[in-house]
């Protein structure tokens, strides 16, 4: 891993960790930005944590570029120390695989994908070597993934999926963005599987939907009153596939007001994790049972 | 007081100064597109600066007023009429309850800025009155004005004066249409032949040019710099592994046509980017139509501060003529 210092524009730092993803390029970029936060430096506007990368966005009237710059080469070697250990939260999300709406908009945006014969399950489930749509389907929701940055649109989350680097699923993004995904669509680019927490253009395979509600501007959904945005980076989230029957269900219960989102306090350790990945996986998996 | 929609326009937004600090979770800053003619428009009608007013875009809004109120439109050229009674822009005028706001055709520019003396008051949301539509959050409901809608406007401030600006204090439009770029962040994917004739190639604005983003096309295709793509990365030479996405940075997905993010601003994403326009030129592109040609001109961080403090300048000059 080598870090990266750039500017972007006179008002904002960019730090690479890596130009790989892995978790110690993210676990660097979360210390790193945390250690920009606590340092509380004067002219600091945002700090914007990403997978491997963060930015920090500041006013060169207050501190100039230069300084800025240096003081955020300070706080690398603070970053190297840091632990490498969450307190987080898991939380079981609930996903309809092979739905209608994101099968409709699968077909109505066909002549943008790499392989318009299929769907984008089949072209995920061949290229990734699975026999079966469903082999793949369970290959996506059967471990954990680590949420390793929030943003793009609207508290959108980017997960990480938790398993040896030879097992993660990877596949392209769309060969032209599409104008429209559905609200909600579980999609999936690079190494990377997100939700999309509002209506628009996307560029990720679509896999499924999920009824539970991310991002509410209004606020009204129950677990959302704190605040609209429901993932944070560092949330650890279990895929849970329901029919439509569960879907039509939950959907209802979270307009009622009375879906509670399965969720369990955990700890992450990355060292352990990396010891023994199936282990810490069943551990943290097995937290849910106790909700 | 309130003022009610009797035609939108094409995309009528209200729109402050923005809402800094959700980046973070993707939600961009907004407010309006161009900032300065928005705090000129608020001078001239005695408003804080920071005041939401509406922001327009190629056709002005149609607004029937149901109370008395001091209005000023600053950014770009179109005519405006009270009841048929045509006036200027960049100078603040009266309109009284019963009357109708109206514009004629665009002349120069992209973007009209309508300031009320008291200013819009929908409530804020995150600290701002600013529209996002993407995130459905502040403005009106979330969304653009739509015709029948009855938008409320604040307290004006009692004894405020018409006042005039004089054009010759606001900054003089290059042409051609040049925008300052700093080189940076992944500019080191593209060939050194490539990252000359981004500069020398003459580039248009795109029809898809909105407050997310400024697409450009006519210029020659980008030759990346070889490489094995890292993991997670995703395998055009123009991926990376999903990063931030500084405001005013250009993108180049597949190499084509450059995007520079805007106000609306997406956080991040999985394009490289190579460096950014400088912060004095965000304003300018804000007022580009389609298919105007434009020029990439490198700076460096000098001259970018440079500018800065021009802008700074300009602004401040402009404070005291109005004050």
């Amino acid at each position: 891993m080598k870090t990266r210092y750039s500017y972007g524009g006179d008002e904002h730092i960019f730090v690479e960790m890596d130009e790989e993803m892995s978790l110690d390029a993210f676990f660097k970029s979360l210390a790193m930005s945390n250690a920009a936060r606590e340092a509380n430096i004067d002219g600091v506007r945002e700090i914007c944590p990403a997978n491997a990368s963060f930015q920090v966005r500041y006013d060169p009237e207050v501190i100039a570029p230069e300084d800025m710059m240096a003081k955020l080469k300070e706080l690398e070697k603070i970053a190297i120390n840091a632990e490498k250990r969450l307190e987080t939260r898991i939380v079981e999300v609930p996903v309809f695989y092979q739905d209608p709406w994101t099968h409709d908009c699968v077909i109505r945006f066909r002549e943008r994908h790499q392989d318009p014969s299929g769907t984008d399950l089949d072209y995920a489930a061949r290229i990734n070597g699975y026999d079966s749509v469903e082999a793949f389907i369970e290959a996506h929701h059967s471990a954990p993934w680590f949420v390793s940055m929030v943003g793009f649109v609207s508290g959108l989350p980017f997960l990480y999926q938790l398993v040896e680097r030879d097992k993660q699923i990877e596949v392209p993004k769309y060969l032209k963005p599409r104008t429209d995904t559905p609200k909600q669509t579980v999609g999936y680019g690079g190494c990377f599987s997100c939700v999309y927490s509002v209506r628009g253009a996307g560029g990720y395979q679509m896999f499924g939907i999920t009824p539970m509600t991310i991002f509410d501007a209004d606020q009204k959904v129950s677990y959302l009153k704190d605040f609209m945005v429901f993932f944070k980076p560092g949330d650890i989230v279990k895929w849970k596939p329901i029919d439509r029957e569960e879907y039509d269900r939950i959907l209802k219960a979270v307009e009622d007001g009375t879906y509670k989102p399965r969720i369990a306090e955990v700890t992450f350790d990355l060292e352990d994790f990396n010891g023994d990945m199936e282990g810490t996986n069943a551990k943290l998996m097995e937290a849910l049972n106790d909700v | 007081m309130t003022f009610e929609v009797i035609k939108p326009g094409l995309l009528t937004t209200i729109q402050d100064l923005g809402r800094p600090g959700y980046f973070h979770l993707g939600i961009p800053e907004g407010g309006a597109m161009d900032r300065e003619a928005m705090r000129i428009a608020n001078m001239l009608v005695g408003n804080p600066e920071d005041a939401a007013g509406l922001e327009a875009v190629f056709m002005g809004p149609e607004l029937k007023f149901n109370d008395d109120a001091l209005v000023a439109i600053g950014g770009a050229e179109m005519p405006v009429f009270v009841d048929g009674e045509e006036h200027k822009g960049w100078t603040s005028f009266p309109v009284k309850a019963g009357q109708t706001l109206k514009f004629g055709f665009l002349k120069t520019g992209a973007r009209i800025y309508i300031a009320i003396n008291g200013g819009v008051d929908t409530p804020p949301a995150l600290g701002s009155r600013s529209t996002y539509p993407i995130g459905a959050l502040g403005g009106f409901e979330g969304r653009a004005l739509a015709a029948g809608d009855t938008v409320p406007v604040g307290k004006a401030t009692a004894g405020v004066k018409e006042r005039t600006l004089d054009q010759s204090l606001l900054a003089e439009l290059p042409k051609p249409v040049e925008l300052r770029v700093l080189p940076g962040l992944y500019w080191h994917r593209l060939t050194e032949a490539s990252q000359k004739q981004f500069f020398a190639d003459e580039w248009k604005v795109a029809p898809e040019a909105d407050r997310m983003g400024y697409r450009f096309r006519g210029g020659n295709p980008m030759e990346f710099v070889e490489r094995d793509q890292p993991f997670g990365a995703g395998s055009d030479p123009s991926n990376i592994v999903d990063g931030c996405y500084s405001y005013g940075s250009i993108q180049i997905p597949g190499g084509t046509e450059p995007i520079v993010l805007h106000r609306d601003a997406v956080s991040g994403g999985g394009y490289f980017t190579i460096g950014a326009i400088i912060s004095a030129d965000m304003d300018l592109i804000g007022q580009l139509q389609p298919n105007t040609p434009v020029k990439f001109r490198q700076v460096d961080m000098a001259a970018a501060l440079a500018a800065r403090h021009v802008r700074s300048a300009r602004l401040d000059k402009i404070r005291s003529a109005l004050k």
